[in-house]
């Protein structure tokens, strides 16, 4: 056919024109990419380099490190975040199994309900539930009795709040590492007559065991860096995070601070690496063509699963429902007369209304900016082509921000925006600082659940488009944004409620004019004014529950609008 | 399609590596104008890497493609001349069918009525205009595979690429839709390449059959010159039924398998040679051979098994046939129904077959 005859080997390889599109979707993943190691990898960077240096600036070595470890109260922190964990974890992911398996496998009654309630805690601030403890079983608490004797300000009540909030976190993980059965795996089972018990350690237990692990891992690291319970029932009882707090609010000596956050960091990151391999293998488990499992009704494993998840339940309704208390009594436990002076925040320290309406400020500009910037990244990674070594960097530092602890973020950005050196020194103290710490902070996930949309789209989507000459972001806002809404909202809704309730990351870094809502209920409980705490960390709570209802109406009318074409 | 014609795509030694690994090596190929070319192979054959090669949408490593007398080779798919449907169809979701035709069309700012026009013109021609405002949830995988072939045709592409277009369907739509698409194509006059792995699909609807194995191009062919003359014993193994028999060529025109001797053509072949001896399982003759008189290439024959596959009995007969031991598998024959009440035929019976000289076919062993 031709005369050309060389080898392959002497030939010249082919070198890809770049389409305009390939151009701009790389030009832009770049820049987004180049955007986050900005919001993470340098602020990270900085602070590690901090934790070598003494107060003067000066590389020191280890000798930071050598300091910590030889003070034995910062030493036994450590310890005791450890301890606290471990034990946290176990229990959580304990009640978590039982009330997953309880809302998956069995005919409970009443499931829509323990699962509207188990959500409670993810719709407050996890300062709420220290609360609570407090006016259950704090010094004036109503069930103090029943500690006999002991003190709710420490571990006990450190292990109980924590437990509370990261409670729907594992739950959602176990939840669905139990939906993800083949139904014929229990029907092959019966056939080969194995008993109830050999079927749960055979098929059951094995089954989910990934997901359950990935949840153990994810407990560990909430409680692990957690700051919000600590601070607020901890009394004397010294964690990391707390230690970080006071080395540098307390005594101002950031190298220190640096040096708590580098060790916070090492188990986070060990954690979310292990959670990273284990999650990969519970994917390969899903098949398409799996059946879905159908629970029978059995009387007794019925009734028992209500009356667990009746307690489980009933204790987070208590949690709630005592700060609601708390918030409406007029004077605690003195004058149980209800009225709404402790909602008046304007007379109290700690940031007064404007906090909770910078809160709802900071919370829409993170919802709206990070939905943006992080499914369009996503878009553009998934969706390019070629360009293999960019778009796998991007995917890294994407999931970077799990690994680090808000507390360890919101130091490392002090260092990184509050250097006179930095040209973005004035983005410190503002509201964008603040937008830009909590985006980063809540990255992953949302990118994670952007990924997962677009990977369910047609890769030949953009091969259609390429050859029909449309340009890609035509195809992107006419397809692939409407196919992903629910996802989009998904990510959005994530965003808001995060950034209502968070308090590690923000703690370093507001200023006067931006005190956040969550922030004003730390700061108003550590100037002792607990009720109005508690009546802030409502107002949190009010608004969550009215988004996020807001959200499921959404979600339903464009579910309706779309049925047409999302098919039956 | 005349050889001395000016081919419309060229495409020259073509590589193509993954890694270490080589998915094309060096395949060379010429399609004329308004021609449909099968790319037909087993899957991992490569022939879906040589379509997305031409589309652009995973550029060669080495190796040329020249369409309509311009070098593509390193072009972008935006920038190539090209319709494509996709196995999945790849209909857009959210966008009616009349939107989904008209997408190509409003990138090239025709005025309106001309894109409505165009777009009725299409449906109207794949029997869909009344379905303009559904979805493409709302329709079948046949009609929606036609959605997504008038989509591809819409902007008038000169090559129309086609990706498996019909292994998601149903066997009964399947076959109705290869007729469609195969007229579409001749009245339209469009070049196409399809890519299949499904044999009759290549041989009903190709007028040229690239049959492709491991990264080659094994032959290239009109779909009766495939069938009836494959040139590798990979064809004639992957298209239609064979049997193989090892044998040796024992002198010009004569080769012997286990204790037989058989007449055939042994064109290039020499004395001595290591040979695969195969033919088709219709060809073997049952049909005009009286039970007592022995013609060439005649053998007697024990009934083994019989399978009734509607119009015709696959019959296989008892390999000691060559009165040998061979090392393998038993001897295919198809005899119509008729044939075999005719005959009487029967598992433990035995008569007389026949090996038609001229359709027996030698391969060579690799030593």
């Amino acid at each position: 056919m031709t005369d050309v005859s060389l080898s392959p080997g002497q030939r010249i390889p082919v070198k890809a024109k770049l389409s305009r599109d390939d151009w701009q979707m790389r030009v832009t993943m770049v820049a987004i990419g180049l955007l986050l190691l900005l919001g993470i990898l340098l602020p990270l960077y900085t602070m590690l380099s901090k934790s070598f240096e003494n107060t003067d600036g000066e590389f020191v070595g280890l000798a930071n490190y050598a300091e910590y470890f030889s003070t034995p109260a910062l030493f036994f922190s450590g310890i005791n975040s450890l301890t606290i964990s471990v034990i946290a974890t176990m229990i959580v992911l304990g009640i978590a199994f039982v009330y997953a398996y309880a809302l998956t496998r069995t005919c409970m009654p009443f499931k829509w309900f323990f699962r509207l309630v188990a959500i409670i805690p993810l719709l407050t601030p996890s300062l709420l539930g220290g609360i609570s403890l407090i006016y259950w079983f704090g010094n004036q608490g109503v069930l103090k009795d029943l500690l006999l004797g002991n003190t709710i300000y420490g571990p006990i009540g450190i292990t109980i709040g924590s437990s509370y909030w990261v409670f729907p976190h594992a739950l959602m993980i176990v939840i669905t590492a139990l939906s993800i059965t083949d139904a014929r795996l229990y029907e092959a089972a019966d056939a080969l007559r194995t008993s109830k018990l050999k079927v749960f350690f055979t098929v059951t237990l094995p089954g989910c065991k990934y997901g359950l692990i990935s949840a153990g891992f994810v407990i560990f690291t909430l409680v692990f860096t957690d700051f919000g319970v600590p601070k607020v029932i901890g009394g004397n009882y010294n964690m990391l995070a707390t230690d970080i707090y006071k080395q540098v609010i307390g005594q101002q000596n950031f190298q220190m601070g640096a040096v708590v956050s580098v060790v916070l960091l090492l188990p986070a990151v060990i954690a979310f690496t292990v959670d990273r391999i284990v999650q990969k293998k519970q994917v390969a488990l899903l098949s398409s063509r799996a059946v879905p499992y159908t629970p029978k009704p059995s009387a007794g494993r019925d009734i028992s699963m209500f009356l667990f998840c009746s307690v489980v339940a009933l204790f987070i309704l208590a949690m709630l429902g005592m700060a609601q208390y708390a918030a409406l009594v007029k004077f605690w436990p003195y004058n149980l007369s209800f009225a709404l002076d402790n909602y008046n925040f304007d007379v109290m320290d700690g940031g007064g209304w404007e906090a909770f309406w910078n809160s709802i400020y900071m919370a829409v500009y993170t919802a709206i900016f990070g939905t943006i910037i992080i499914f369009f990244g996503a878009y553009l990674m998934e969706k390019g082509r070629g360009f293999k070594a960019g778009r796998t960097a991007f995917h890294m530092i994407a999931i970077t921000p799990l690994a680090v602890p808000g507390m360890v973020l919101g130091l490392a950005y002090i260092f990184f925006f509050n250097h006179p050196d930095n040209p973005l020194n004035f983005l410190y103290g503002t509201m964008a600082i603040l937008v830009i710490v909590t985006i980063v902070h809540f990255y992953t996930v949302s990118h994670l659940t952007a990924v997962t949309a677009l990977k369910q789209m047609d890769n030949e989507f953009e091969s259609v488009s390429a050859s029909l000459k449309a340009p890609f972001y035509k195809t992107f806002m006419r397809v692939t944004v409407p196919v992903c809404l629910p996802a989009i909202f998904d990510i959005s809704i994530y965003l808001f409620l995060n950034a209502m309730t968070t308090v590690s990351a923000v703690i370093f870094l507001y200023s006067s004019d931006t005190t956040l809502a969550s922030v004003a209920v730390l700061n108003m409980d550590d100037a002792g004014d607990t009720a109005p705490a508690a009546a802030m960390a409502m107002m949190i709570a009010y608004t969550c529950a009215g988004v996020r209802i807001a959200h499921v109406l959404l979600t339903r009318s464009i579910s309706k609008k779309t049925q047409a074409w999302r098919g039956r | 399609m005349t050889s001395d014609a000016k081919p419309f795509l060229q495409i020259q030694n073509l590589v193509k590596k993954f890694g270490d690994f080589t998915a094309l090596s060096d395949i060379s190929l010429d399609v004329y104008e308004s021609e449909f070319v099968c790319f037909l192979g087993p899957s991992g054959c490569g022939k879906t890497t040589l379509l997305r090669a031409i589309a652009g949408l995973d550029i060669q490593t080495y190796g040329t493609i020249i369409q309509d007398d311009k070098d593509i080779s390193a072009l972008p798919s935006s920038k190539r001349d090209f319709g494509i449907v996709f196995q999945s169809y790849a209909l857009f979701p959210n966008l009616t069918i009349y939107k989904n035709v008209a997408y190509g069309l409003e990138n090239r700012k025709l005025p309106k009525p001309e894109i409505k026009a165009r777009v009725n013109e299409l449906l109207e021609l794949v029997g869909l205009h009344d379905q303009g405002d559904k979805y493409p949830a709302q329709l079948s995988g046949g009609q929606q595979q036609r959605v997504a072939l008038s989509r591809a045709m819409a902007t008038s592409p000169g090559l129309l690429l086609l990706d498996e277009p019909l292994s998601a369907l149903d066997a009964r739509v399947r076959v109705h839709l290869r007729s469609e698409i195969k007229d579409l194509q001749r009245r339209l006059g469009v070049t196409t390449i399809m890519v299949t792995h499904d044999q009759e699909e290549a041989l009903t609807m190709a007028d040229r059959i690239v049959v492709m194995n491991q990264g080659v191009i094994d032959q290239v062919g009109t779909p009766e010159e495939i069938y009836r003359t494959p040139t590798t014993e990979f064809v004639a193994d992957f298209i239609g039924t064979m049997n193989f028999f090892p044998g040796e060529v024992v002198k010009n025109g004569q080769v012997k398998v286990g204790g037989t001797l058989l007449s055939c053509s042994t064109d290039g072949f020499q004395n001595g040679d290591q040979v695969s001896v195969a033919i088709r399982p219709e060809d073997v003759n049952a049909q005009d051979i009286s039970d007592d008189t022995a013609t060439e290439n005649t053998l007697s024959a024990t009934i083994e098994n019989m399978e009734f596959l509607g119009s015709f009995y696959r019959v296989t007969i008892d390999k000691n046939i060559f009165s040998g031991d061979l090392d393998s598998d038993h001897l295919l024959a198809d005899f119509s129904v008729n044939l075999v009440r005719r005959k009487d035929i029967k598992p433990g019976n035995v008569l007389n077959i026949a090996f038609p000289k001229d359709l027996i076919r030698l391969f060579p062993v690799a030593p």
